[in-house]
C-alpha cells in the first residue's frame, strides 16, 4: 500500500526480528493507525466502517446457520423451520442474518448516494469507485442465492423469475438457464449450487473490500468540501479519531438493526416464504426482497422481453461509466447549485421506482414506471453530462482547514471559551 | 541492446508462442468439466418422460401435470374454445409460430398446429409463462371465452400481465412466445407420453 510512509520503529528485539521478516505491524501502523484522514469527514463517511462490520456479522451468523441447514429440496424449509424452534438461539442467529441483509444494503445505498453526492467517484478515484459498483453487484448475486435457500414460495418463484431473465439473451439463452439450473426448472440441483455459491461469494466480497480499501488508501479519502488535501493541517491519524467515531456510528446502527430483529424480524420478508416451494403454483404477487426493487420496476416498464433485461442491468451497470459521465471539475454537490436540486431528485426517482416496483405491473404504475425508467437514465446520460458545461459552481474554500476555520469562528465568537 | 537484433525471428520465439499455446488450450479443457457439471445429469435426463390417461378428463376441465420438473397443463377444450381460436387471423397474433416441438418450427400458430388433428378438444402445452417462467392461471385474462359469469379457456400470467389465448397463444403482455407444446404422442385413443 502506498500513498503514506509508515514511521513505525520496532520496540522490542523480537519485534524488530518479526518486522525484518514479515513488515505487518509497519502496514497496520501506517494504514490504520496513522494514515492521515480529512479532518472534516461527517457521519456520512462512517458507513464503510458499518459495511465491513455489517459483512463480518453476516459471514459469522451464516457459517452458524450452515451447522443446521440441509440443502435439499426435501429437507431444507424443514431445516429452515428446525433452526426456528429447535436449534438454541436459532430463531435469534437466523434473524439476524436475514435482516442483517438488509441492513447491509440500507448501510451500502446511504454509502453510494453519499459518493454521488460529494462526488467520491471522480479523479483520482475512479477504480476505487468502479471496485465498489462491483462489490455491489457481488453482494446482490450473493443475497439472491442466500433468498433462494429457505426454499419457501417466494424462494422459489423469485430463483425461477431472476434465472429466466438470461433466457432473454438470444440463441443460447435457453442453454444457459439449463446450465444454471442443472435441469429444466429450478429444482435440486439448482438449490446446492446456490448454496455452495452461497458460501464462497461473501469471501470474495472479502477481498473485494481489501482491493477497496487498498484503492481508497492510495488516493486518501474525498471529503464533504471535496477539496483535495494539501497539508498536514487538513488531516487527521485515523486512529484514534476515526476509529472512536466510526465504533460510535457501528454502536449507533446495531441499535437499529437491533430494532429489526427484536421488534419486526419479519417485516422486510414475504409471509408467503413461509409457505414450503411448489413448483405447480406461483403465489399471485410475486415481488423480489425491497433492495431489488427499483431494478424490478425498471426490469417491468419496457414492454419486451430482452429490452426490459438490458435495462435492468443496463441500470445498474452504468454507474461504471459515471466518473466519465458527470463532466463538472467539482466533486461536492455543497459547491454545485444545481447538481443539487438534480442529486435530490434522482434520490427521490429511485425510491419512487422501488415503491413502483412493489405494486402489480398495471394501469398507472406502468406508465409511471416508464416515465421514472427514462428519467433514471436520463440523469447519467444528459443530465450530468450537460450539468458539468452549463452549471457555476459556487468558489471553492482554499483547503480543508479553511473551511473548517471559517464555520467555527462564528460559533467561538457566539459562545465564550470557558 | 538495439531492437535489430529482435527483428528477425528465431527458434526460441517459436518455442515460446508454442508453448503458450498449448497451455492455453490445455487450460480451456481442463475449464469444460468445470463448465459442464452444471448441465443436467444422467438422474434428471432419466426422468425425460411421462405417460398420461386423458380419458378422465372431463370437457371445460384442466388437469396440470409434472414434466421435468415443470407444470404442463391438459385441458379438454369446450368447443366454443376451439372456436374462438379458430375465429383469430393470423396478423393478430404477437408470436406468428406454432411452438410446437412436433411440427416443424416455422409452421404458423393456426389453432390446428397448437393441438394434434382429430383430437383437437385436448390442448396439451407448458404450463411456463414464456417471460420469465411463472405460471399462468386458467380461466383468466382478456382472451378468455366470457359466457355471462362464467370465464373458459384463455390464461393469465400473475406475475407481469401476459394474456394467453384459448390455445394459449400470446395476445397482450411482455411474454415474447407463444406457450410452447412440449414432444408427445397419442399411445392409444386416449393415452399420450409427454416427452
Amino acid at each position: 500500500m502506498s500513498g503514506h510512509a509508515s514511521n513505525y520503529q520496532p520496540k522490542s528485539a523480537f519485534a524488530n526480528w518479526f518486522h525484518e521478516r514479515l513488515p505487518i505491524m509497519d502496514m497496520v501502523q501506517g494504514q490504520a493507525l496513522d494514515f492521515p484522514t480529512p479532518k472534516n469527514l461527517n457521519y456520512f463517511w462512517t458507513f464503510g466502517g458499518i459495511l465491513a462490520v455489517m459483512l463480518l456479522v453476516q459471514i459469522i451468523t451464516g457459517v452458524v446457520l450452515v451447522m443446521h441447514y440441509t440443502p435439499h429440496v426435501d429437507m431444507a424449509f424443514q431445516s429452515v423451520e428446525g433452526i426456528m424452534r429447535d436449534v438454541n438461539s436459532g430463531w435469534l442467529l437466523r434473524y439476524m442474518h436475514a435482516n442483517g441483509a438488509s441492513m447491509f444494503f440500507i448501510a451500502v445505498y446511504i454509502h453510494m448516494f453519499r459518493g454521488m453526492y460529494y462526488g467520491s467517484y471522480k479523479a483520482p478515484r475512479e477504480v476505487l469507485w468502479m471496485i465498489g459498483v462491483l462489490i455491489y453487484l457481488v453482494m446482490m448475486a450473493t443475497a439472491f442465492m442466500g433468498y433462494v435457500l429457505p426454499w419457501g414460495q417466494m424462494s422459489f418463484w423469485g430463483a425461477k423469475v431472476i434465472t429466466n431473465l438470461f433466457s432473454a439473451i438470444p440463441w443460447v439463452g435457453d442453454s444457459i438457464t439449463t446450465l444454471l439450473w442443472g435441469g429444466y426448472s429450478v429444482d435440486n440441483p439448482t438449490l446446492n449450487r446456490f448454496f455452495s455459491l452461497h458460501y464462497l461469494l461473501p469471501f470474495v466480497l472479502a477481498g473485494l473490500v481489501v482491493l477497496h480499501i487498498w484503492a481508497l488508501h492510495v488516493v486518501g479519502n474525498n471529503n464533504p468540501t471535496g477539496v483535495s488535501v494539501k497539508s498536514s493541517q487538513d488531516t487527521l491519524p485515523f486512529h484514534p479519531y476515526y476509529t472512536m467515531k466510526d465504533a460510535f456510528a457501528i454502536v449507533v446502527f446495531f441499535m437499529f438493526f437491533a430494532f429489526w430483529i427484536f421488534f419486526a424480524p419479519n417485516y422486510l420478508g414475504h409471509a408467503i416464504n413461509y409457505q414450503e416451494a411448489n413448483p405447480l403454483v406461483t403465489p399471485a404477487h410475486i415481488v423480489p426482497e425491497w433492495y431489488y426493487l427499483p431494478f424490478y420496476a425498471i426490469l417491468r416498464a419496457v414492454p419486451d422481453k430482452l429490452g426490459g433485461v438490458i435495462a435492468m442491468f443496463g441500470s445498474i451497470l452504468i454507474l461504471f461509466a459515471l466518473p466519465w459521465l458527470d463532466t463538472s471539475k467539482v466533486r461536492s454537490g455543497n459547491y454545485r447549485p444545481l447538481f443539487k436540486g438534480f442529486f435530490w431528485i434522482f434520490a427521490i426517482v429511485c425510491v419512487a421506482l422501488g415503491y413502483l416496483g412493489s405494486k402489480p405491473a398495471e394501469g398507472l404504475y406502468v406508465v409511471f414506471s416508464r416515465i421514472l425508467t427514462v428519467y433514471y437514465f436520463a440523469h447519467f446520460l444528459v443530465i450530468l453530462p450537460l450539468l458539468g458545461l452549463i452549471e457555476t459552481p459556487k468558489p471553492l474554500p482554499s483547503s480543508i482547514s479553511d473551511d473548517v476555520l471559517a464555520k467555527k469562528r462564528p460559533a467561538t465568537a457566539a459562545v465564550p471559551a470557558e | 541492446m538495439s531492437t535489430a537484433e529482435h527483428a528477425e525471428t528465431n527458434r526460441r520465439d517459436f518455442l515460446y508462442i508454442a508453448t503458450g499455446a498449448v497451455g492455453a488450450v490445455g487450460a480451456a479443457l481442463a475449464v469444460w468439466p468445470f463448465i459442464n457439471q452444471m448441465n443436467p445429469d444422467a438422474s434428471v435426463l432419466a426422468l425425460a418422460s411421462v405417460e398420461v390417461d386423458l380419458a378422465p378428463i372431463a370437457e371445460g376441465q384442466e388437469i396440470t401435470i409434472k414434466w421435468r420438473g415443470n407444470p404442463v397443463f391438459i385441458r379438454h377444450r369446450l368447443p366454443v374454445e376451439i372456436e374462438a381460436a379458430k375465429a383469430v387471423q393470423m396478423g393478430e397474433l404477437k408470436d406468428p409460430l406454432a411452438r410446437n416441438a412436433n411440427l416443424p418450427e416455422s409452421d404458423p400458430a393456426t389453432d390446428v398446429n397448437r393441438v394434434v388433428g382429430g383430437k383437437e378438444q385436448f390442448l396439451v402445452m407448458m404450463g411456463v409463462c414464456t417471460h420469465l417462467g411463472c405460471v399462468p392461471i386458467a380461466n383468466e385474462g382478456d382472451f378468455a371465452v366470457v359466457e355471462g359469469s362464467a370465464k373458459h379457456g384463455g390464461w393469465f400470467c400473475p406475475c407481469h400481465g401476459s394474456h394467453y389465448d384459448t390455445a394459449g397463444r400470446i395476445r397482450k403482455g411482455p411474454a415474447p412466445q407463444n406457450l410452447a407444446v412440449p414432444a408427445y404422442a397419442y399411445l392409444s385413443d386416449s393415452k399420450i407420453r409427454i416427452g
